[in-house]
Formats: structure tokens, sequence, C-alpha cells
């Protein structure tokens, strides 16, 4: 029985240690391929020749056409505006459909689930010739409100886990504040939102990672403007044909740098979402 | 809608501010059914000057827009343009020379704006006549008419969500409302490239789109099938590997005997931080003809020094490449969310089977499995829609390749989404587009009225309040 048990144990650590080899050779491939000495994209041998920092170092100096600094900038400028104005239309709209009660809450929520249903970027193209059609399309600047405005203007319609949050704070709580003479407003502000930390940061964390992550917008509002480009596209340009066989190692340099702080990002979202689920009042 | 149904009939006695607008039509004096037509009236007359005078202005702005510009734009919805871009010659200059002819695109977008313009209007007339009725009735029951101050004041109270909802309800109208009745619109029309404007004309072509996509015989018909069976398959397999693989990843690291429990699970997570983009670039390099997966093969002598695996041309491999692809990204998700269900689960009830003699696959099939069935069905509903719009892993690793002649600018790998962005980007016939759209959301609505509304959070979304 005994030596069953340990045959059986072994095996599972086996198992478990060739699949996670699996998960993570991907990842140490990117991370090793990001030191290569040897430029150029495919090599007939994977271990690399030499080591590098360069690959790193030279994403610091722009070129014409790559510019990883500016990039970065662009993304990092356009997501904390985004986020901040979707983080806002998110907590409204899902603070009035979980705590008041108005005719049009059901509609809208209705109208909110059918919205839901189609392809994202079906949209997308009448989007920009309504851009386009004020204007908004004529300067990098401008085309980066463009994107902004994008990213955050339908944010509304995601209301559905911080309504969820909402729910589970008791009503008693509320009607104390009305009692004690608060408005709505003034129980809001500064009732539910201090009671609220995880599904705001969880709000925010998932709205700032959007940009950093999407590609099809930026690349539709964009065009060719590489200055004004975002970091998503950027890489993805530094992979296209004419390109690869100088930036391939440097694409990978620059996904090791992007990754991180997305990663610490995503382990904090991870840590928030769970406590946003489990309920704002710990039993 | 509870408190609409109760709102009529205690209405005469309740707070005058619930009144209904059918109501104010039916019980409002001359100048409450006046204000229909001149916003304000009711407010003036009582002497609620700021309001009167918004809603006055609100219908003088509509009225200069309308004779201005609306009016025309309405004309011209009807017939996308007639005028088409000619050339004249300039005997002076002598060359040829474009004269302007009418842009359908822009007629069309110009149209449904006007067209949401004069529905908000007209929700502002009924907003005209529901507050004068109010003002009506409070005067009759000798109560203070509110004043402007009084007003403002309202909007921290009963009236929160009007300013709450405003700007979010705006940013959705203009980002997904508006661009999404265009879109729908172009499914009727023959906007496709050969009626590119601002040079050609497009025009309304009834349902000839949807006939031309869903009958036997066209090319075009000949793709749509077999992208949505693909779609299909693609969706049902993604979904259901990543989650039964994934459930069974979280047992082998819960189980008893395993230790080091937190490493494990920290060796999966870590391509889970990846952002998407990356480990799908990663990958789509890494299983490249030349990539290192290729590489690795040849210096184990399973293929030729020259040869390679078509991971992403050969058409069947493609498909199969992309699940298992889709499998390394989509089970550390699964498995990061079972883990906390499966802590859930009652002990008592695996103490029972053990006790009962079951063995371990005996307790998987009919304890865990219905248990996270139950708990995750609103979720693999989630995650089945989310495969059928599933751009990014498609779009970024095959990009929908290999590419075929049999298809209409579509390739084997291409899912309904990617296939409408191949349609409307690259091939600009947008009407195309369009009804996959369409489609997509017909189905998906099917699925989604099939099942969601049979799930329990849906019913009784609130119970416990």
């Amino acid at each position: 029985m005994k030596t069953k048990r340990f045959i059986v144990n072994s095996l599972c650590h086996v198992l478990l240690a060739i699949l996670s080899v699996i998960w993570v050779l991907p990842i140490f491939y990117v991370i090793l391929t990001s030191f290569r000495k040897e430029g150029g994209s495919y090599k007939s041998y994977i271990w690399p020749k030499g080591f590098t920092l360069d690959n790193y170092a030279n994403l610091f100096k722009p070129t014409s056409q790559i510019d990883f600094v500016r990039w970065f900038t662009n993304t990092l400028v356009i997501a904390l505006i985004s986020t901040l104005i979707s983080a806002f239309f998110v907590l409204c709209v899902s603070y009035c459909m979980s705590r008041l009660r108005f005719k049009m809450r059901k509609p809208f929520m209705n109208v909110a689930l059918i919205l839901g249903m189609f392809p994202g970027f079906m949209s997308m193209i009448a989007v920009y010739y309504i851009l386009k059609g004020l204007g908004f399309l004529e300067t990098g600047t401008l085309k980066q409100i463009a994107l902004i405005m994008v990213y955050s203007g339908g944010a509304g319609l995601g209301f559905y886990m911080a309504k969820g949050f909402f729910d589970t704070i008791p009503k008693s709580i509320d009607e104390a504040a009305y009692i004690d003479g608060a408005s709505k407003w003034d129980t809001f502000i500064h009732v539910t939102i201090p009671m609220s930390k995880p599904i705001i940061t969880y709000t925010l964390l998932t709205a700032f990672m959007g940009p950093w992550v999407d590609y099809i917008f930026a690349k539709v509002i964009m065009g060719q403007d590489t200055k004004y480009y975002t970091i998503a596209i950027g890489l993805w340009t530094m992979l296209e044909k004419e390109y690869v066989e100088y930036f391939y190692t440097q694409f990978y340099a620059g996904c090791v740098l992007i990754s991180i702080p997305i990663a610490i990002l995503f382990l904090l979202t991870q840590k928030c979402y769970v406590e946003g689920v489990t309920g704002a009042v710990k039993g | 809608m509870a408190a609409d149904g109760k709102g009529k009939k205690v209405t005469k006695t309740g707070r005058p501010s619930d009144s209904s607008v059918l109501e104010a039509l039916q019980r409002g004096n001359a100048i409450t059914r006046l204000s229909f037509f001149v916003f304000g009236l009711g407010n003036l007359v009582n002497k609620q000057i700021v309001r009167g005078l918004v809603f006055l202005a609100i219908e003088v702005l509509y009225i200069y827009y309308m004779v201005t510009f609306g009016a025309t734009s309405l004309v011209n919805l009807t017939t996308l343009g007639v005028k088409e871009q000619g050339q004249v010659y300039n005997e002076a200059l002598g060359i040829y020379e474009y004269t302007l002819g009418d842009n359908s695109m822009l007629f069309l977008l110009y149209g449904v704006i006007t067209v949401s313009i004069t529905l908000a209007f007209l929700f502002a007339a009924c907003m005209s006549m529901k507050s004068a009725y109010c003002t009506q009735l409070r005067r009759e029951r000798g109560m203070k008419v509110p004043g402007f101050m009084d007003d403002m004041r309202s909007v921290r109270e009963e009236n929160l969500h009007t300013a709450m909802l405003a700007l979010p309800i705006l940013g959705i109208l203009v980002f997904t409302i508006i661009p999404l009745v265009f879109m729908i619109l172009i499914a009727f029309t023959s906007y496709d490239h050969e009626h590119q404007p601002p040079g050609n004309l497009f025009t309304w072509v009834g349902l000839d789109n949807f006939k031309t996509m869903l009958m036997q015989g066209s090319k075009l018909a000949a793709t749509f099938w077999p992208v949505l069976g693909w779609t299909l398959i693609w969706a049902v397999c993604a979904t259901f590997t990543c989650y039964i693989l994934g459930l069974l990843l979280a047992l082998l690291i819960n189980r008893k005997g395993t230790r080091i429990k937190g490493f494990w699970r920290f060796m999966f997570v870590l391509s889970v931080a990846v952002p998407q983009f990356v480990s799908l670039l990663s990958m789509r390099t890494i299983f490249n003809a030349n990539g290192p997966v290729n590489v690795l093969l040849r210096h184990m002598g399973v293929i030729g020094m020259t040869e390679s695996v078509p991971f992403f041309t050969d058409p069947l491999l493609a498909k199969i490449t992309i699940i298992c692809i889709n499998i390394w990204i989509g089970v550390p998700f699964t498995m990061l969310s079972t883990t906390g269900i499966l802590q859930n689960i009652p002990a008592e009830l695996y103490e029972a089977a053990k006790i009962d003699g079951a063995s371990a696959p005996t307790i998987f099939r009919k304890i865990t499995l219905p248990y996270m069935v139950f708990i995750m069905t609103p979720s693999l509903i989630t995650s089945f829609t989310g495969n059928i719009n599933n751009f990014n892993v498609i779009f970024l690793l095959s990009g929908g390749g290999p590419d075929t002649m049999d298809y209409y600018y579509a390739g084997k790998t291409d899912l309904l989404v990617t296939w409408l962005y191949r349609l409307t980007i690259t091939q600009k016939d947008y009407n195309l587009g369009a009804v996959i759209g369409i489609l997509v959301f017909v189905i998906l609505a099917t699925l989604a009225l099939l099942t969601y509304r049979h799930t329990g959070s849906y019913k009784d979304e609130g119970a416990f309040q």
C-alpha cells in the first residue's frame, strides 16, 4: 500500500515537472533570445552563441522607425488618462444599477447585455469614420485623444463586476447614512467608495492594462503614424518582414521589458479580483 | 419595472415627480399639452424660469439644426446620394477636373446622427410635457413649485441617477450605439470595394447581401458555411480542452500527496502574467517554419535538416497547432479560477464517498465534475462566446492563414470575426463585414437566450438584498 502510494505520488510529480517545463520553456526561450548576441532572425540552433545586453540598450536608442521609449510613454499617457475616465464611468454606472431605483434601470441592463453580443470591432469602422468626421484623425496628438475616447467611451457597459460588488454591501449601511442626513451622492462618495477599495483597484487595473495589450483599435486609428504608436502595435511592427532581420532580438527584449510591469499589475489584479468577488463585508 | 406598474395607480396621491408621460397627456391642462410643442411653456408660465429656458433653448437649437442641416440629411438618408463624382473638361486649363459628387458614406452617417438627434428631441419633448404636468400637479395641490436651486439640489438626491449616468450613456451612445446602428444599416447597402465613396455611390439593396451570404452556390456562401463550421468547432474545442485540462491540472496540484503546491502554481501562473499579445507573437515565431521547434526537431533527427513541419501552413495542422497553443494559454487561467472553487467543495462529500469505497475516478466523475459544472456553467458560457469572438489568438498566431482560393478572401483558420476584419480592413467590403457581424450577433443571442436566462443570477438579480 505504502509503495503504491509512493509510486503514484512520484508519477504525479514527474508529470507536473514535465508540464511545468512545457509551460515555462517558451518564456525561457523569450528571455534567452532577448540576450542573444547574434542579430538576425531565425537561427539553425537554439542556444545562443553569445550573450549581450545590447538588445536592451538599443531599445533606448530611437531610430526613425522604431522608437521604443516613445511608444512606451505614448501608451503610458493614454493608459493613465483612459483609466481614470473609464473607472469613473464604470463606478457611476454600477452604483446606479446597484443602489438607485429608476425606470430605465432594467432596460439599460438589457441593452448592455445585447450590445455585448455584437463583435467588438464590428463598430470599429464606424467609430473610425465618426472620429474622422469630427476631425480627430488630422494630427497625431488628436489621434491619441481619439484613442483615449475609444478606450474609455464605452466603458460604462462593463459594469457587471462592480455592480455585483456593490450589491454585497448591505443596504442598511446606506440607510444609516440617510438617517444621519446624508444625501445619496454623499453616501456614494463618503460611504460606498471607501468600502470598495478592492473593486476600485480591480477596475483601475483592468482599465489600465487595456491599452497595453490592445492591438486592433490602436492599429486602425494610428495607421502609418509610427511616432504615435502604442507599445502593442510597435512590437508587432518589429516582426514585419522588412524589420524582422534587424529587430528580432530587440523584439524579445521589448517583450521582456513590457511583461515585467504587466505581470506585476496582473498579480495585483488577481488579488483584488478575489477580494472583489468575495464581497465587501467579511462575516 | 415593478415600480412602474405601481406608479400608475399611486400617482394620483403620490409624488408629482413619479407621474408618467402618458398620464401627463391624459390629465394635463392645455398649457401642459402645449409644452410638448413649445418646450418649457408650462415651466415658464409657473415661474420656473431657468428650467423653462433650458427646455426652450433645446428646441431652438434643434430647429436651427434641422433647418440648416438636419432636414437635407434625412432626405439624403433615403437616397444615399444621387450625384456621382464626375469629370468636366476645363477648356481654359485644358484638363479634366473632378466635380464634387455626393458621398454616400457621409450621407448615411449624418442620417443616422440626425435620426438619433431627432429621437433625443422627441424624448426632450416628452420630458418637457412631463415637467409641465409635474408643476401643474404641484400647483393644484398647493405645494411649493421648485425653483432652479431646488432642481440643482435634487441632482444629489432623487435625480442622482441622471447626473451619474449622463456622461457614461453619452459615451456609450457615441462610441457604441451610433456606430453599431451605422454598421447594421450598412449590411443593407451595396457598400463594397466597387462602391467606394467619394468616387462612387452606394445605395440600399435590402436583403441581397444576406441572400448571397447564406444561399448555396455563390462563392461567399461557400466561404461562410465552412468558416462558421470551423468557428463553432474552434469555440467548442477551445472552451472544453482548456476547461477540462485546467480542472485536471488544478486537481493534480491540489491533491493530498503533492508537495510544494505554491511552486507548481507559480510555474503555471507565470505564463498568464505575460501579456497575451507577447505570448502569442512569441508562439508564432517559435512555431515558424525556421523557428526553434523546427530546429529542435531537425537536430533530433525527426525531420531532415532542410525540412520543416508546416505548423501554420498546412490547413489541418494549423488548426491543431492553434488549439494546442490555446491550451497553453488558457489552461493556467482555468487552473487559477478552479483552484478556489475546488477548495470549497465540502470535504464531507469526499469522506462519505471514501467510506462507501469509491475509487478516485468515480469520485471525480460523481462529485467533483458535477459540482464544478454546476458552479462554472455561467463562466463556461462566457468563455464560449468569448472564443467565438476570439480575434487575438487567430489573428496574432496564423493571421487566418493558410489562404485558399476556394474561399472569398478568407484563410483556412479564419474565424468569422477575423474574416470580418479582413473583409472590412483589407478588402473594404463593408457591407459583407456588417452582414457577418449581424450573423455572429444572431448566433450569440440565440445561445444566450437558450442558456443565460436560465441561470439563477439573471432571474434573481439582487434577490438577497
